[in-house]
């Protein structure tokens, strides 16, 4: 099946937030804070604006608490008295011309009686730069199985590596955006680009102190998210509800590119210390992993990230010992947020590029070494998760090695070398994994809720908060109603992510939509079924033609002729067991698995890296919709290559971004990326997923830095550790400076 | 002299999709800026303001540029093509192929695309073309393959009908 | 802000000099309307003499040994011209890097010389030949070598009352000409480090080039005494001092100083070992 949406996106027809007709509206804009760190003293409005034209909103407006509502309500929505970090929000203001407005916004200063800020969140903070508990410690989890100390002495070989990476920016093409305004009835509507229209209402609901009632979120196309719309939308859509509310009119709030690179989340920087122990014939022993994540001023989803950093930091492989600490540590930056891989990238990026390391050092082959130790059925993750889904993931190795050609291309690559006095080839690997959903107990909390309505005219109607961003939700998820149905894909639809039409299914986040809410969606379709087959008197389950006739009449023959509805609630599948205190059992219903290889060439005249070929196969269940899914694979992928060699956010002395512009922030065009990602599908259906679905569209992003760098570390004979491995950074390497 | 300095507003002439317009445009305001605000014609998007990512890609007299990058006076007497124009028909070639996920590069590519049909050019690749549009979703393989494949196709249906 | 949209190079001018240090000149726009929103509050007192009406610029000429391009001539004018890119290939070379395909076709040669970017790259190919720029003004026309156009950081000889009207690049023949941009990424990029060579096959004289190694793009005068010697290289880093004594690149958002000066030795390296047997491997 086609995406349901294409050609409306292909002809210029589909509407996002800035498209959307309205009228006698004002835009927003806000007025950040210039210094990391310090004291509110004064603000200073310009006197070359007439401030009678605008509507200007300041922490004194909210009407509920000053707290944006995440997982703790350590934010305020428009700093009051003091500020945690560069850009952070504290004035907007509302003006019917967006040029005035512009110049409104430069013309206010903002004084700032400057504190020392903590920037350097591998160093200890000094005492003057603690702002949280004793340490600035956010979230601190430890894993810890076996004996690692008694292992570590026992073992043959001890590994030491560091890894670092640094944020990555999201750079969805269309940029934050939201339109708020009160209806007739006084409930205030927000619409715009976003992920969860669900966190937005309860962040709403908190800081505007409004029953659910009084507020709706409904979500516009949504051009790109990748997490960066799953938190932040609360907060600008608290900003534009904020001045709508004041104005007594519509607000429009579109960020300029500028701005949203500046001021919104990114992935977390992190610095991850292996210490490892092995046996002389390869086998893990011991794994001695420290994380610290740069969480930025605010907490944000950090202690999720964290989890689910900390949970895949052992990799996917078998080891009686593993000690696991991490740590989210608040600085003044920008709070880092979700993005696609969630902590996971970097956990990944760190082991893989340890794997080989080790490998070299012990003299193993690096696949070699990966088949030695991958997790077989029947084996136990770091956090004594028993893994037992027949998935052959040594086999799933050695496909991806056989369709790479790995063996001949290293020799190929050993000759090149050997006779090209400037291009240098070599190709690497990584095996990773990807938990589904929710970490732990992440689903059992969100009970999500997943109705589906039978329709007078026989068609049926899925209800979910669950959005369409560009991966193909609304695709697969009609594909999924209509297959359990019998059904015509054209008989479906999909209600509006409208928090006033649809249950709460829970956010579109962790690759859980098609998995987690693809399955509820199969038992409401089955709880539809049984309340027709009992109101039309059935003999049996009625499916197809049967089913929408049925409907037909179950519906003609209700007053006012309402929908008759299926419904389910997410119930946990009997054998996860998840200990939140001790951080053990089952973090994830289910894994996809994955092993990836990447060739490179690195020029040693201008240390730029090129990747020429990539294989990417891998494990996820079913695979309902192999064009979206080969879409979404090798979307990732590249979005991976950037973060490896060339995204990077560089920062000011304040903490800011320097280089908040697309100039100078850079991502990969069509001629930076291979075009001929080889993806490669093993199915191995899931019972607890639609179809046999599992999660999808954060794996690609888990291994390929890993899998880039270990290539480089093959072409070149240097051990790089840091992502992104700019040019610059490899020419260090490669050309040390006496 | 005076009838060429202008404050405040210009007027202009020029055609759109094929469509003749006479507007008053600001001095500071862009082509952009116009086609979305002013027209309605918000199929073309805005990714970021400087020329970089190409979100905003229209076609000026035949030819592909940022449409945040032009002065809307600049465009008096002269042609735009905007996504809006684009055939249903041809965009269905490109929905084979994965061309499109989120959507909001989308219009840009689209432009892209329909400038190598309408030219031809040779010694530029399709990806080459494609430099200037930024896209975060697909990996690039979808839009240059439904770009090739539709560029093929209406080839081939062309020849055709030279041909019969 | 006021935008003046004469139809003739004469009205230009005056339109120019009357608006003194308020007027500043627009061509395709590409470098002047980045972040335009942003930054148009900046331009209030600004008046804008707009050359896009002035037809008679939009010229390539070809005669004689001489080529001319007129003010408004695009990079995309002279990737469509057989004659220039016959004549002056690293023009082409140029064009097809300087930016995505949507710049090449507004972007003009005449704006990135006047802009004064260091990073211009299509001044460095100029550069790499024997090329003069005539200014306009009501007092008449001024010819500049292009060599000696820059006098600092985004600084000139050009007057604020002058128009830039033609580029003239004079043909001679070359046993040599090379163009290297190395950028960001691989396409649409800005330059890190920029190298243009060209070697004159009369006089055998050399014109080395290199864009974002110093505050302007610059000749390199200390390389062409080398080459002109035909002093033999031991390898990349025997370039370094002599590199050390032409530019003096800096670490900024983009790149580092020390990457500048070990690329640019390593590209001219390889560039001139390819081409010329007294430089040894």
């Amino acid at each position: 099946m086609k995406r349901i949406e294409g050609i409306s996106k292909l002809t210029g027809r589909e509407r996002y937030v800035d498209d959307l007709p309205l009228e006698g509206f004002l835009w927003g804009a806000t007025v950040r804070s210039p210094a990391a760190r310090g004291r509110i003293k004064a603000i200073h409005f310009g006197t070359d604006i007439d401030w009678s034209q605008f509507v200007i909103v300041d922490h004194r407006d909210i009407p509920g608490p000053n707290e944006v509502a995440m997982i703790e309500r350590d934010m305020p929505i428009l700093a009051a008295s003091e500020v945690r970090h560069a850009h952070e929000a504290i004035l907007c203001l509302a003006h019917p011309d967006r040029h005035e407005l512009r110049r409104a916004v430069a013309s206010v200063r903002v004084e700032i009686e400057p504190e020392e800020p903590y920037l350097d969140f591998v160093a200890e903070p000094t005492q003057s730069q603690i702002q949280y508990g004793s340490d600035n410690v956010f979230k601190h989890i430890a894993v810890n199985k076996g004996d690692v100390e008694q292992a570590l002495a026992e073992a043959d070989v001890i590994i030491e590596g560091v890894y670092e990476t640094g944020a990555q920016e999201h750079v969805y093409i269309e940029p934050q955006g939201m339109v708020a305004w009160e209806d007739d009835a006084g409930v205030l509507r927000l619409t715009g680009s976003l992920q969860c229209p669900y966190y937005v209402l309860n962040a709403l609901m908190h800081g505007l102190n409004r029953t659910a009632e009084q507020v709706r979120v409904i979500q516009a196309s949504t051009g790109g998210a990748f997490g960066g719309k799953e938190d932040y939308p609360s907060i600008i859509g608290l900003h534009t509800a904020l001045l709508t509310l004041k104005a007594g009119c519509p607000v429009k709030m579109i960020y300029d590119r500028g701005e949203d690179l500046a001021a919104t989340t990114k992935r977390h920087p992190s610095h991850i210390r292996h210490r490892t122990g092995f046996a002389r014939d390869g086998r893990l022993l011991a794994q001695d992993i420290d994380i610290r994540l740069d969480a930025g001023a605010y907490v944000t989803l950090s202690p999720v990230v964290l989890s689910r950093c900390v949970i895949h930091a052992a990799g996917p492989y078998q080891c009686a010992n593993v000690r696991i600490n991490g740590q989210a540590v608040m600085t003044n930056r920008v709070p880092f947020g979700a993005f696609r891989g969630f902590g996971a990238p970097q956990s990944h990026f760190a082991n893989e590029r340890h794997m080989d390391a080790a490998a070299r050092q012990l003299g193993i082959g690096p696949a070699e070494l990966r088949r030695i130790n991958l997790i077989r059925d029947g084996q136990q993750t770091a956090t004594g998760q028993v893994i037992n889904d027949g998935t052959d993931r040594v086999g799933l190795l050695d496909d991806a090695l056989s369709r790479a050609d790995y063996g001949r291309l290293r020799e190929a690559h050993r000759a090149f070398n050997a006779s090209n006095p400037y291009r240098r080839r070599g190709i690497g690997i990584a095996t990773f994994h990807h938990g589904a959903g929710f970490t732990g107990s992440g689903e059992v909390d969100l009970a999500s809720v997943v109705n589906v309505a039978g329709l007078a005219d026989g068609r049926v109607e899925v209800q979910v908060a669950n959005t369409e961003m560009g991966q193909g939700a609304l695709t697969v998820l009609t594909q999924i109603a209509a297959a359990r149905l019998g059904y015509d894909t054209n008989d479906i639809v999909i209600a509006p992510a409208d928090t006033a039409l649809v249950p709460n299914s829970g956010p579109t986040v962790a690759s859980r939509t098609a998995m987690v809410v693809g399955f509820l969606i199969e038992q409401a379709c089955d709880d539809l079924q049984a309340g027709v087959m009992q109101a039309a008197a059935c003999d049996q389950r009625p499916v197809g033609a049967h089913l929408k006739q049925a409907i037909q009449i179950v519906v003609s023959q209700t007053e006012d002729h309402q929908p008759i509805i299926g419904s389910a609630t997410y119930g946990k599948p009997p054998d996860v067991h998840w200990d939140e205190a001790t951080y053990t059992g089952s973090a994830y219903g289910t894994y996809a698995w994955a092993a990836y290889v990447a060739s490179v060439e690195v020029d040693l005249r201008t240390f730029v890296t090129t990747v020429t070929d990539f294989v990417a196969v891998q494990e996820i269940g079913t695979v309902l919709n192999e064009g979206l899914a080969r879409g979404q694979i090798e979307g990732g992928v590249v979005q991976a290559i950037g973060w490896a060699l060339s995204e990077e956010c560089l920062w000011d002395e304040q903490g800011g971004m320097s280089n908040a512009q697309l100039t100078n922030y850079i991502i990969p065009t069509s001629c930076d990326v291979p075009l001929n990602i080889d993806v490669g599908f093993v199915e191995n259906p899931y019972a607890y997923g639609a179809q046999g679905a599992k999660g999808i569209g954060e794996l690609p992003m888990d291994g390929p830095a890993a899998a880039v760098l270990n290539a480089i570390a093959d072409a070149t004979g240097v051990n790089p550790t840091v992502v992104p491995m700019t040019p610059e950074r490899l020419m260090e390497l490669l050309v040390p400076n006496e | 002299m005076s009838d060429q300095t202008a404050h405040g507003t210009v007027p202009i002439a020029c055609s759109i999709n094929g469509r003749a317009y006479s507007l008053d445009v600001q001095v500071n305001e862009r082509l952009l800026d116009v086609l979305r605000y002013r027209l309605g014609l918000t199929g073309t998007k805005e990714g970021c303001g400087e020329g970089e990512c190409g979100a905003c890609t229209v076609l000026l007299d035949g030819l592909p540029v940022n449409s945040c990058l032009v002065p809307a006076y600049q465009v008096d007497g002269r042609s735009v093509e905007t996504v809006e124009g684009t055939d249903e028909q041809w965009a269905a070639h490109l929905h084979e192929h994965g061309t499109t996920q989120c959507g909001a590069c989308t219009p840009g590519v689209v432009m892209t695309a329909r400038w190598l049909d309408d030219t031809n050019p040779e010694d530029l690749s399709v990806r080459e073309a494609l430099a200037g549009n930024l896209c975060r979703c697909t990996g690039y393989r979808g839009i240059c393959e439904g770009i090739k494949a539709t560029l093929k196709a209406r080839q081939q249906s062309s020849n055709e009908e030279g041909n019969p | 802000m006021r935008v003046c949209m004469p139809t003739t190079l004469s009205d230009a001018c005056s339109m120019l000099a009357d608006a003194g240090t308020a007027g500043r000149v627009m061509a395709g726009g590409t470098d002047l309307l980045v972040d335009w929103p942003q930054r148009a509050h900046e331009h209030d007192d600004t008046i804008w003499i707009d050359l896009s009406r002035v037809t008679p610029l939009r010229r390539i000429t070809c005669a004689d040994h001489v080529l001319r391009l007129g003010a408004l001539t695009t990079y995309w004018d002279v990737v469509q011209s057989e004659q220039a890119a016959e004549a002056f290939p690293l023009l082409k070379q140029a064009a097809r890097v300087v930016g995505s395909l949507q710049i090449q076709t507004r972007g003009t040669w005449a704006g990135n010389i006047m802009n004064g970017s260091p990073a211009a790259d299509g001044v460095l190919a100029l550069m790499a030949y024997d090329t003069t720029i005539e200014l306009r003004s009501t007092a008449g026309v001024r010819r500049v070598s292009l060599d000696t156009f820059y006098t600092g950081y985004r600084s000139t000889v050009a007057r604020a009352d002058e128009i830039l009207e033609s580029i003239v690049l004079r043909r001679h023949r070359y046993r040599i000409q090379y163009f290297e941009k190395i950028g960001t990424r691989q396409a649409q990029a800005i330059t890190k480090v920029g190298l243009a060579l060209t070697q004159d096959s009369a006089d055998h004289s050399w014109r080395v080039v290199m864009n974002s190694m110093a505050p302007t793009v610059t000749r390199c005068p200390a390389l062409e005494g080398v080459l002109s010697a035909q002093q033999p290289m031991a390898g990349p880093d025997a370039w370094l001092p002599i590199i050390d004594a032409d530019v003096s690149p800096i670490d900024d958002l983009r790149s580092t100083s020390r990457y500048r000066r070990v690329v640019a030795a390593r590209l001219l390296h390889s560039a001139l070992a390819d081409r010329c047997d007294w430089i040894g491997q």
